[in-house]
Parts: C-alpha cells; structure tokens; sequence
C-alpha cells in the first residue's frame, strides 16, 4: 500500500512559479506514470537498482564482456578469431612474456619489444607526470592571479587539449622534421640542422614535450579551480601575519590543492601509462624501439603483423590492465593519508 | 471508375515489377586500395559491368592500403569479409580465397594467362584453384635522378652496374649536390629482399625448410648496414620508426633530394604526375649483385572470397575485370605493368604517359624477364611476409644502433619460428 502511494507523496512543487516552471513541473509529471507503475511492479527495495541497471548493462557489454573475451585470447593460441576454434594453451603466452633474463636488460628476454615498450611507457610516464604536474601547477598558479588579459591566457593554454592528438602529432612532426620549422630556424641562427626525430634521446625528449604541450591545459584547469576553492580570507589572514610568499605556498596552497593535485597526478599516470595516438604519428615508436610503447606493443602484435597474435596482445593487455590497477590504488592510498594527515 | 481501376491495377504491376527487379539484383561488396588512379579506372569499369549486366551492382569499397594488411584479414577470418578483395599478401589471403573455376566460362584462359602469378594465390599443395588474376605486377628497382647526375658531373652507372658502383656514384652526387639521402631504400621488408636475391638468399634451404637468414641475406643486410655508417643512406628511412613499419621516400624522391632511389614500377604513375618536367628522371636496371641482377617480383591481386553468397555473380565480374580488353585498358590508364601474360607480349600502349614514364615502363617490363627463379620462389613462400617484416623491423633496430648485426640474425630467426608456428597452431 505504501508503496503505491509514494510517489504521490513525495511528488516535487514547482520549484519556481511562472511558464517555465509549469512546463517543467508538467514534464516531470510524465514520469509518475510510469514510475508508479514500475515501483508497484518491482517494489520500492528493487527500485535503485531499476536505476542501475541500464548502466551496469552498458558497463557490462562495453567494458566487463570485452574484458572476459581478452582473458579468453590471453589463454587460447593460433590466429583464428572465434574463441571456440582457438586451441586452450594455459599461460603460454603470459610465460613468454616473462621470458627474461634480467628484466633490466629488454635484450635479455624473449619478447624483448615487449619489455622495451615497458622500459619507455615508465621513462615516459615518470618524466611527462613531473613536467605536465609542475607546469600545469605553476601556470594555474599564475592565471589564478589578477594578470592582464587573464581570461585571454586561459583560453590560450587550454585551446590544444581541443586538438586531435594526431593534429598536434602531426603539426610538431612537420615542425621537428629535417626541413621543418625548427631547423629553419636553427640555420637562420646560423646553427646546423638536427635530426630530432632520429636520435633517440631527442625523439623521447620530444614525445613527452608535445604530450606535455597538448595536455598541460585540462590539467591547469583542475588546479585553477581548486585554488579559486580555497577561502581568500585564509590568505588575508596570512598576509596580516606578514607570512612570507614561499611559506604560505608550501603550508597553505599546497595542502589546500592537495585532493586536486592527486587527481591530477592519478589521471596523468594513467593517461602517461596509456600513451599510444600522438606518439605513433610523431615518432612511429622510433628510432629503433626508443618510443615503442607498450600500447603501440599490443596493438603491433594483435593486428599490424601478418601473423595476428591476439593471444600474446591479450596477455600484455592484461598485465597492462593490472600495472594500471596498482598505480591507480597506489595513488589513491597516498591520497587517503594525506587527507588523513591534513585533517589531523 | 473502370479507368481507375484499371490505372490502379497497372500501377500495382509496374511497382511489383520494380521491386521485384530490385530484389533480383545481387550487390557484391568489392574492397580496393589505390596507389595511383585505379581507384577511378576501377569505378569506371564497373560501371560499364553493371550497365550490361543491371542484376548486378558492384559496391566498390575504397580503404587504404593498409587498411588492405591489418583490416581485411580480421574480417576475413571472422567470415565478415567482402565478395571481392585487391589483396597483396596473396600467400596470406590464400586459405580465404574462393576457387573460381566452376563458375569459369573459360578457365583454360585463366591459366594460361595468369598461370604462374596463381601460384602466389593459392595454399600450400594446391596447384589448381583459380583464386583471381593480377592487377598489377611490380618489380622492384631502382629510380635515379637524372638531373642531379648531371649537375654534378657524374656519369650514370651502366646496366650490369653493381650495388657497389652505384652507392660510390650516388654518394659523389649527394656530396656535390647537397643531397640529403644519397640513396634511398623503402623501408619494407619486401624491397630488402629486392637487394638480398641479387646477393644470393633464396629464403628456403638445400632441405626445403624455410631459411629467414642465410648467406644472401646476411650479405646485403651487411651492406645496407654499412651505407648508414657511411652516410650512403640516412636513418631517417630506416631508423626512424620501429617494428616492420613501412616507410618510403616518395616525397624526398620528388623533392629532388635522392639520387638514387630503390622502390619499384608502381611509383611510375603518380611521378609522372607529380614530379613532371621539374627534373628528369629514369628507371634503371636493378644493380648487380655476386649472385645476379635480380630484383623482386611482386603485386597486387583481385582475389574472390569464399565466404561469398553469390558465387556466380561474382565470377561474372571477374571474368568481365581479367578479360584480355578490359585489362589492357585498365593497364595502359594506370600505367601498371601487365600481370597478364598475353598482354605482356603484345605489349601495352600506355595512356597519357610522358615520354621518360614510357621508357621506365619499358625498363621495368624489361626486368620481369630477367627476375631470377628465386625471387618468384620467395614472393610465393606462404611466410614470405613473415620474414620481410621481421627483417625490416629487427635490422631497423640494429641500424638504430640497438644490439649488432649478429642479434638482429637471431632475432630475425626466432620471430619467424615464433609467428609461423602461431599460424600453423590448430
């Protein structure tokens, strides 16, 4: 009984009086119908997950399925696509993988583009997160202040994260190459012109430069608006103390912005982690395997060579899948204590 | 109200009419990939077919050529694939192809024509199917601006010139003309085995079992080493990417910046259009190795998909694409080789082609005759791709200055036991 009478009773007022308001208020009163209906149907306890099911559904064909598919490739063999005409091999594939010497040494191991690839995802990952973190921190640090044309910066900053990675993969490509814009201008300098794209310090150096230039905004966006969170009066207080400007940035911004920070952090390690489109077009994971990375690795071996080894591509996914899972639960372990520490 | 009637009931019959000639019409689903113009030929020759032929309408799928390597075969081992393929892993594409000989009006033509190229469409013990014919034939061979030899003074190389004579000519023209790249190599595994067979490799041993690494091989894998250290060759070619991507140097050639510039006949067409009167170009023979002067044979192919549902609509079309008119016609507007034996006799009178296009076509006709039997040998091997691949993407490591040259033999071996043993496992 109850439970058909709820929705009557819990049925909204208008939030605001007026035409738009009725409309609204009409609109929604199209719904009580039908949820009516399907409350007295399910029952109220049933009714949340009513409300989740199309998206559990979503997941569940979307992400969970293709998940429970790549497990089967990662344990089947051979090059056909079906999974009930590919031969059962255990963990063949995951111990080919790990068929190594030393795990320092790529050379050493069986499949050593594979270990290379791993070898340049963390070189990249760790130099890409300090440089996007620092530069996304001091830029949102300096359009947080009253500057000229503050809102014109910001613009300026944020307009190559709305570029297709392979746009700004290929623009810096026409920029870095042998008769590119960069050399012109070293030879108008009166420089010589440099391979950047062939040495493979350069081509590293450069991969993680443009990464950093076509992200650094979004990222500068997320601190911006967690340093505009923090209450101006804190650092009125702080000024009226005569608080020098470096003490009220280590012991006041910093532990302030520090749940944005980690957010920030989190999604550059994942994003560094996933790297694939803008370095594939810039570099071609050259010179030799200097930028392979492990997503260039796995898509390399399940679709680009004329043997389609999805079994081998899907054992690396998953090791992938699992080093994104730590990092992720690293992170969020880190964050928990200094949010622990900062209400202590 | 009769005359009503009467207009109704026509109507009704005109309209079933239509539809029921809508419905007799079969659509083939045709995948194809350009280099040059054939894109277009293609389309307008398919539109002559289905003018004639109205119970058949060929949808022409353009992709691009990669698309042709990494896609295709997805699809095809999913049983999603098109009625009708232009495919270059012949060897590779072979267990989905379609034999078309009972749907073949005349399938004697077939062999007679396309006789030796059936070999690279067909598995391992067929000697019979008749999977499709060749759209084109290449030859591997070198490319060489004229205008750059003479500008600075050096003399062409002659026809038995070795590989030796025309990286010490090449390099003279690069050092007095400011040429970056004194000779350029695709990067494809393909267009190093054009080097490898003048060397002396054969890909399978005295015992028949495929052999990755052998003496040929290691010969000119030395010297194609040796050209970066000594700036012969730049490493932004092969170097510059990893794994078995390939790489060519089309725009450099066409920039003036190569003298000397080994890729193959399919480039003829688009430098003829592109490169026009800005410098003078020629094809030369392929340079001499202790083995030959052999370079390699390769090509494209139109093969039929046995997952097909309309088998016989599909050898119509086919028929209609390989008869010996169509052909030529489609060779002399996209300035192709002949894949066809016939046409290759008569000789093809290429359409809009410029004088220095006609000559190299010639050259480059000239060298099919003289491609060694090994070289066909290979470019039929089931797992030849599987070896070119390996041996672009290992010796690109060691060019990249990652491991020796001993490495990258052993690691060559290993990929190709590795990969054919993956496609072998049932």
């Amino acid at each position: 009984m109850s439970s058909t009478q709820a929705p009557t009773q819990a049925a909204p007022k208008p939030a605001r009086e007026g035409l738009g308001g009725r409309v609204v208020a009409a609109a929604l009163g199209l719904f009580d119908a039908p949820m009516a209906w399907l409350q007295r149907a399910l029952g109220l306890g049933a009714m949340p997950y009513a409300f989740l099911a199309p998206n559990v559904l979503f997941f569940g064909v979307f992400v969970f399925l293709p998940i429970a598919i790549n497990l089967v490739y990662a344990v089947t063999g051979g090059v056909n696509i079906y999974p009930s005409q590919r031969p059962f091999v255990g963990a063949d594939h995951f111990r080919a993988l790990g068929d190594c010497a030393s795990f320092l040494d790529p050379a050493t191991c069986r499949e050593d583009h594979f270990w290379r690839g791993v070898r340049n995802t963390l070189v990249f990952t760790f130099f890409q997160m300090i440089a996007m973190v620092g530069s996304a921190l001091v830029t949102a640090l300096v359009l947080n202040r009253r500057i000229v044309a503050r809102g014109f910066f910001r613009a300026v900053f944020f307009f190559p994260v709305l570029l297709s990675p392979v746009v700004v993969a290929l623009i810096w490509k026409w920029i870095l190459q042998r008769d590119g814009l960069l050399n012109a201008a070293l030879v108008a300098a009166g420089g010589e012109k440099i391979l950047f794209l062939v040495e493979p310090t350069w081509a590293m150096a450069w991969a993680i430069f443009v990464s950093v230039w076509a992200h650094m905004g979004f990222y500068t966006l997320i601190l911006l608006a967690g340093l505009q969170a923090i209450p101006a009066d804190i650092y009125e207080a702080a000024e009226m103390d005569g608080t020098p400007p470096t003490r009220v940035f280590w012991r006041l911004t910093l532990p302030l912005l520090w749940p944005n920070l980690v957010v920030v952090l989190v999604l550059v390690l994942i994003r560094g982690v996933q790297t694939f489109d803008e370095v594939f077009v810039l570099t071609g994971g050259g010179p030799g395997t200097a930028t392979l990375m492990v997503v260039q690795y796995i898509y390399e071996t399940a679709f680009a060579n004329p043997v389609q080894n999805f079994g081998l591509a899907g054992a690396a996914s998953i090791l992938l899948g699992a080093l994104l899972f730590a990092l992720t639960m690293l992170q969020l372990a880190l964050a928990r204590g200094k949010s622990k520490e900062a209400r202590a | 109200m009769k005359k009503t009637g009467l207009f109704a009931l026509a109507l009704s019959l005109g309209m079933a009419a239509a539809l029921g000639a809508a419905s007799a019409q079969t659509t083939l689903r045709m995948t194809w990939y350009s280099d040059g113009a054939e894109g277009d030929v293609m389309k307008d020759l398919l539109a002559r077919f289905e003018a004639k032929n109205p119970d058949i309408k060929v949808a022409l799928d353009q992709v691009p050529f990669k698309a042709i390597n990494e896609n295709l075969p997805v699809q095809l081992a999913a049983g999603q694939g098109p009625d009708i393929a232009r495919v270059v892993d012949m060897g590779g594409v072979a267990q989905y192809a379609l034999d078309l000989r009972p749907h073949l009006k005349d399938a004697a033509y077939w062999e007679a024509n396309f006789g030796p190229f059936l070999e690279w469409m067909r598995q391992p013990g067929d000697t019979a199917s008749i999977p499709g014919y060749m759209t084109q034939l290449t030859v591997t061979g070198p490319l060489v601006n004229k205008t750059l030899f003479e500008q600075a003074g050096v003399p062409l190389p002659g026809a038995k010139a070795t590989w030796e004579d025309w990286a010490k000519a090449a390099k003279a023209v690069a050092d007095k003309t400011k040429a970056p790249y004194p000779i350029a190599v695709d990067r494809s595994g393909h267009r190093f085995y054009g080097v490898a067979v003048s060397m002396g490799s054969t890909m399978v041993g005295a015992d028949g079992k495929l052999t990755p690494v052998d003496e040929g091989f290691k010969r000119a894998a030395q010297m194609i080493v040796d050209w970066h250290k000594s700036g012969v060759m730049s490493k932004e070619l092969w170097g510059s990417v990893s794994g078995s991507a390939y790489r060519g140097a089309n725009e450099e050639f066409k920039n003036a910046q190569v003298p000397f510039y080994l890729s193959g006949s399919w480039q003829i067409g688009q430098f003829d259009k592109t490169v026009g009167d800005a410098f003078d170009w020629i094809a030369a023979p392929t340079p001499c190795g202790p083995a030959n002067c052999s370079g390699m044979p390769g090509g494209a192919a139109l093969v039929a998909i046995k997952t097909t549902k309309s088998p016989k609509e599909v050898a119509r079309v086919m028929e209609y694409l390989a008869s010996e008119d169509v052909l030529t016609e489609f060779y002399a507007r996209t300035l192709f080789v002949p894949g066809h034996i016939g046409i290759a006799k008569k000789g093809v009178a290429y359409q809009g082609a410029s004088k220095q296009a006609a000559a190299a076509l010639k050259v480059f006709g000239d060298q099919v005759g003289a491609l060694a039997p090994a070289a066909y040998a290979i470019q039929g091997n089931p797992f030849s791709r599987i070896v070119f691949n390996a041996a672009i993407s290992r010796l690109g490591q060691a060019i990249a200055g990652e491991g020796t040259l001993d490495q990258a033999y052993e690691r060559v071996a290993a990929d190709v036991a590795q990969q054919v043993a993956e496609r072998l496992k049932k």
